[in-house]
């Protein structure tokens, strides 16, 4: 599948005036509704993100024991104050829910950004160099592979101890090995392609076809990837925030507010089901945008 | 395969079908699974709540209570002198028999003398079998205490301590002293397969293990020739059940008769069902904040007060406790003798304590560090929302307190070396004694040492004097007048933030008859009964 | 073919040691140690701590160690738990059982789902069914499924009371252990009501766990059919008259199912981390489970075992799904 990926957006464009490259992907991109819908939503999270301070209505960490468990508003007790209700010490769950945007979202770009960098470094690397580091690193990502990835996410934040940032660095280095692999493979096949036969006649060095030449033209698949490695991340690091092991409370990090209210899930339905719904939600929309941006960007979808 | 599996499920059924539904069972859903099946190398009440149906001791405590009863010594002599305790067996002691050994005596001096040495002599052949760590037996002193184990004739059994202890005999019913029986031992060790005495158990106990499923099951059927007569019910399960909603949810459905430690948050529901009732018991357990008295700033009893009263204990308690905990006072339970009611506790007040932070010095406030045990315990069910509730109020009064949490085993090492300035610890108690709160938890001896459990790092002259006489009076009502004392001492001196003490709850069905709590938070189930279905 | 297998072994050899080494230096990494996190509140003295440091052989230099720990697995023996001091081998059996059938379970659930659904859409590209499927799969894939337990308990167990809590029978039926697959051993006891009770608890962990495979299968037949009813030929097939029905099944299907085992294939390793989080959730008594203790306890040789026997498993798997190409589509030849 890499490999026709690989043609993107350079060679793909039959037509005799071609349009714009960035055009006709958003002509393509726009058709699917389901893409633009999740996009849709993602701005909302972005910018209830960005805008927390003003949006939420009360501080996500202020406790009143005496408004504590209060139900969403349109349940008997609840009142228009705490419009999702509050929590089991009285925080109100809509803005824990509004500045959790945030970490959620800084999850799923960290961890990609981690993800993004070394494994396309190393895949590079191994695609280039071959021999023995080459079968190093790519059994080490065997390795990784082969392990299930939360039960090596949970060892890794044992090692660092539990916490926001190094249950980042377990996601990323468990989701690694697909970053890897998917680099390798472009470096194998642009490798065998002319351009870079030329280039390389022409006595480039290897920094310099690797970065200049070879990686420009795996960036297609690395962003799809990305755009759907951003939903895995969040969904992983919700599920150790769930085990106790991502964001410590009081962080209103979605998964450790689940794990915090699940022992109220037969008294209070509403501590549980909207921070699960929120991840829900979000990690959708960015499965939605990724097929969308992987339709958009491989040509032999757009040919049937 | 299949020929037999149709065979089976054609021929046998209305033959099986009939057995569970005239046995009487009864159904506990239990916490965990147990760590195995030697009470004398294990530490967790789950462990223990597993082999206190299958095993006796030589005494026990009563049912529901405190008070030391006969158990397999039918009477006992002590000494003038408190050192030398004989005890007299009962005769008509019988073993349980599995698949794997049928036994050919009954109970007698050898068993006993067996337990014992097992745990004491380090050259014993099942020293070392299944775990060298005899924790309980070691934490109760005996390896100092004990002098001598003989046997006298085969229902006599005499023990002699290298000088007198109190608590000796009530240290004998704990459940660490699980009598096991030797000629099991003996014909596994003859078969190398020593380690099976602690995994296919045999015991006295009024029930028999039938099967283990380790996060499953538990299976017992009652003993026919238990000494004390066969328990009322047929068959005794486990289910291991390790959520809290999910074990309450089976009590509601019938699906189990009783269940321990539920969920707070769950308790109003509990309530409300007219299946069920709610046992309750003040717990022999405190959960406390101490404050690293050997440190800054709170090596200044008025900082220490100052705390004590900028947190609103009352709401701490209900918030995260709910109903399953009371605000504590004093750093023994109530239930406790000598526990000094007059006593009153710092009271909640901002403004006073901003005023005495001021007078030690801090007028702009401090920071701090807070702990908070990263796991639940029994006297503690989130130590980590209580944190954060404190931190809350502490904010109030100017004090900025930072949440810091590390891996429990490693969280209990570093408070014990003294590395927190405040940090949440609690206690549960072993034998009933104040002598295991208060010098255990407070004496200058447990202070010093690195591995000791007092981690305000408290001692105090005219506290540990009180506590150490207490220690070697051996009257009662004098005992209790020093203890009392302490108590107030205690409360001046405020090494520590006394939280609260747990309570605690057993739903249990309305068709269970004669459950008991005890004291110790253990679950006996000779003697409980069920109404038909 | 018998070449093939020795040199994919022979590939896994490396990777297998490499495990090794992982769960056993990783494991040592994590702060605290397994003596001190046993002794609970009441601590241990230090004499007594360097007693059992000797017992457990953890006093030794850390490379000795691991000598020690590979040459005794090579004998088979993967020691015993600090915990229990059961072998972990003996534990590893009782609860894998627990696992297998809990995932079989689930993957079933997701083919029996998976499969027509991916290929009607297929069929019947841009329907609204198509949409539906699509949607609804895309969602399942979304799904935080340690929430959709929760939810689905709230629901069907305690709201609608159709479903039992948790477990993997009604703890009255006394079954002895056979199989270790409770599906098999309630039926071979013959207690009237263990199947169904067995069944009865299967429902809902299936459900949660097969909700992720069952989203990947559907979208991937999707795309697999998609992708072969356009092929020639398909067209040559229907243009020679053949019934549409059978062109589909026998033709298309075949063909689109290799992408599809594939898929399953990649999503052993996804199943068992769903099963960590499945089995916390519905207190099933499985391997997940027993390693999340084991990490949380700091028991060295059953996470160690534990990590290999799980390697052992999914490196098997893969070959398996690798064989099962050839079998499905003899154009692959195992000759490399």
């Amino acid at each position: 599948m890499t490999a026709e990926t690989m043609d993107t957006p350079a060679v793909a464009v039959p037509t005799a005036t071609p349009p714009h490259p960035l055009r006709e992907f958003w002509s393509y991109f726009s058709a699917n509704k389901g893409a633009v819908a999740g996009l849709v939503v993602i701005v909302t999270v972005v910018l209830v993100a960005l805008l927390a301070d003003v949006l939420a209505p009360h501080s996500p960490y202020i406790t009143d024991t005496t408004i504590a468990l209060k139900p969403p508003f349109w349940q008997e007790g609840g009142s228009l104050a705490y419009p999702l209700g509050t929590d089991a010490i009285g925080r109100d769950i809509l803005s824990r829910l509004i500045y959790g945007a945030r970490l959620s979202l800084l999850i799923g770009i960290v961890v990609v950004a981690i993800s993004i960098v070394l494994g396309t470094v190393l895949g590079l690397v191994a695609g280039f160099v071959r021999g023995v580091t080459e079968i190093l690193i790519m059994r080490l990502m065997d390795i990784i592979l082969t392990l299930p990835s939360l039960l090596l996410a949970i060892v890794i934040v044992a090692v660092l101890g539990p916490g926001l940032m190094n249950s980042m660095i377990a996601v990323a280095l468990v989701i690694l090995p697909h970053y890897v692999r998917l680099a390798r493979a472009a470096v194998i096949t642009e490798t065998s392609k002319d351009y870079v036969m030329a280039a390389r006649v022409s006595g480039a060095g290897t920094l310099r076809l690797m970065f200049k030449e070879v990686l420009p033209n795996c960036t297609a698949p690395l962003i799809v990837q990305a755009s759907l490695g951003i939903s895995t991340a969040i969904l992983d690091a919700a599920a150790l925030g769930f085990l106790g092991l991502g964001a410590q409370p009081p962080s209103p990090e979605w998964g450790t507010m689940l794990a915090d209210a699940r022992e109220f899930v037969l008294r209070a339905w509403w501590v549980v089901t909207f921070p699960g719904l929120a991840i829900l939600i979000t990690v959708l929309a960015f499965n939605l945008l990724g097929d969308g941006l992987r339709d958009a960007l491989d040509p032999k979808l757009k040919r049937s | 395969m299949k020929k037999s599996a149709l065979l089976a499920a054609v021929c046998v059924p209305a033959f099986l079908a009939a057995a569970p539904l005239a046995a009487k069972t009864l159904v506990y859903c239990s916490e965990g699974s147990p760590e195995n099946f030697y009470p004398g190398v294990n530490t967790t009440g789950t462990s223990f709540d597993v082999t206190e149906q299958i095993y006796d001791n030589i005494v026990d405590f009563e049912r529901g209570g405190t008070k030391v009863e006969p158990g397999l010594a039918e009477k006992w002599d002590i000494s003038e002198d408190g050192t030398v305790y004989t005890f007299h067996l009962r005769k008509n002691v019988k073993w349980h028999t599995n698949k794997n050994f049928k036994p050919t005596r009954n109970m007698n001096a050898d068993d006993i003398v067996f337990m014992l040495e097992r745990q004491w002599k380090e050259d014993h052949p099942f020293f070392k079998v299944t775990s060298p760590n005899h924790s309980y037996f070691t934490d109760m002193g005996m390896p100092k205490l004990l002098k001598s184990v003989e046997k006298v004739d085969d229902y006599t059994v005499k023990i002699t301590l290298n000088q007198p202890e109190a608590p000796f005999l009530s240290n004998l019913a704990m459940q660490w002293a699980g009598v096991q029986s030797k000629e099991y031992a003996d014909a596994m060790l003859k078969a190398g397969t020593p380690e099976k005495i602690d995994q296919e158990p045999i015991g006295t106990g009024p029930f028999y293990l039938v099967q283990y499923q380790k996060d499953a099951i538990v299976r017992y059927k009652a003993f026919p020739e238990y000494w004390a007569g066969k328990a009322k019910l047929d068959d005794l399960v486990f289910a291991i059940t390790p959520d809290p909603s999910v074990r309450w949810a089976k009590v509601q459905k019938g699906e189990c008769h009783v269940m321990p430690y539920p969920n707070p948050a769950d308790l109003d529901a509990m309530k409300k069902d007219p299946n069920v009732t709610i046992l309750d018991q003040a717990g022999l357990n405190i959960g406390y904040l101490a404050y690293n008295t050997t440190k800054k700033p709170f090596d200044d009893v008025r900082v220490r007060k100052a705390m004590n009263m900028a947190m609103n204990k009352k709401a701490i308690v209900e918030a995260v406790f709910l109903s399953t905990g009371v605000p504590a006072k004093n750093p023994i339970p109530p239930s406790m003798w000598s526990y000094n009611d007059s006593v009153k506790d710092d009271e909640y007040n901002p403004e006073a304590a901003k005023k005495l932070l001021a007078e030690a010095g801090y007028p702009n406030g401090l920071e701090t560090d807070l702990w908070a045990m990263p796991v639940q315990r029994p006297y503690n069910p989130n130590a980590r929302r209580i944190a954060e509730l404190m931190q809350a109020d502490l904010a109030k009064v100017g004090i900025k307190a930072e949440i810091k949490s590390f891996e429990w085993g490693e969280y209990r090492k570093r408070a014990q070396a003294g590395e927190h300035q405040t940090a949440q610890l609690g206690w549960t108690g072993d034998n009933g004694d104040p002598d295991n709160f208060l010098n255990t938890l407070l004496g200058c001896a447990s202070a010093q040492s690195a591995s000791g459990s007092n981690i305000a790092k408290f001692c105090y002259k005219p506290f540990e004097d009180l506590v150490s006489k207490a220690k070697v009076t051996s009257n009662q009502a004098e005992r209790t007048k020093l203890y009392e004392q302490a108590q107030v001492i205690f409360k001046e001196q405020a090494p520590w933030f006394t939280i609260a003490h747990a309570v605690q709850l057993k739903p249990v069905r309305k068709e269970v008859v004669d459950f008991k709590l005890s004291p110790f938070g253990r679950h006996t189930f000779y003697g409980v009964d069920i109404k038909g279905k | 073919m018998l070449r093939f297998i020795l040199t994919r072994v022979s590939l896994v050899i490396p990777t297998f040691i490499g495990i090794t080494m992982l769960a056993f230096f990783l494991i040592r990494l994590v702060p605290g140690d397994p003596i001190e996190t046993l002794a609970g509140e009441r601590g241990i003295d230090p004499a007594r701590h360097e007693q059992l440091r000797k017992e457990f052989g953890f006093d030794k230099p850390i490379f000795v160690q691991y000598g020690i720990y590979v040459a005794r697995v090579l004998q088979g023996d993967l020691g015993k738990s600090l915990i229990t001091q059961e072998s972990v081998l003996t534990e590893f059996n009782a609860l894998f059982p627990a696992t297998v059938e809990l995932a079989l379970c689930a993957i079933i659930f997701a083919l029996v789902l998976g499969l027509p659904a991916g290929m009607i859409a297929a069929i019947r590209r841009n329907s609204i069914f198509d949409h539906g499927v699509m949607g609804i799969s895309l969602t399942g894939y979304s799904m935080p499924i340690f929430w959709w337990g929760l939810i689905l308990i709230l629901l069907f167990s305690v709201q609608l009371g159709w479903t039992p809590v948790s477990g993997r029978i009604d703890v009255l039926y006394y079954i002895e252990p056979v199989t270790g697959f409770l599906l098999i051993d309630s039926w071979l006891s013959g207690e009237e009501g263990a199947f169904k009770s067995a069944v009865e608890h299967l429902i809902l962990p299936t459900i949660v766990l097969g909700t992720v495979p069952l989203a990947v299968i559907a979208r991937m037949t999707r795309s697999a059919m998609l992708e072969v009813l356009g092929e020639d030929y398909i067209r040559t097939a229907k243009a020679k008259g053949l019934p549409w029905f059978r062109v589909v099944t026998l033709h298309a299907l075949r063909n689109a199912l290799i992408p599809v085992v594939t898929v399953i294939g990649l999503q052993v390793g996804v199943l068992f981390t769903g099963a960590i989080l499945t089995e916390t959730i519905f207190s099933w008594p499985g391997i997940g489970k027993w390693m999340i203790d084991a990490i949380f306890r700091r028991d060295y040789p059953v996470l160690q075992g534990g990590a290999l026997l799980l390697g052992i498993v999914v490196m098997a798997v893969n070959l398996l799904v690798d064989l099962a190409y050839g079998l499905i589509n003899p154009r692959i030849r195992h000759n490399r």
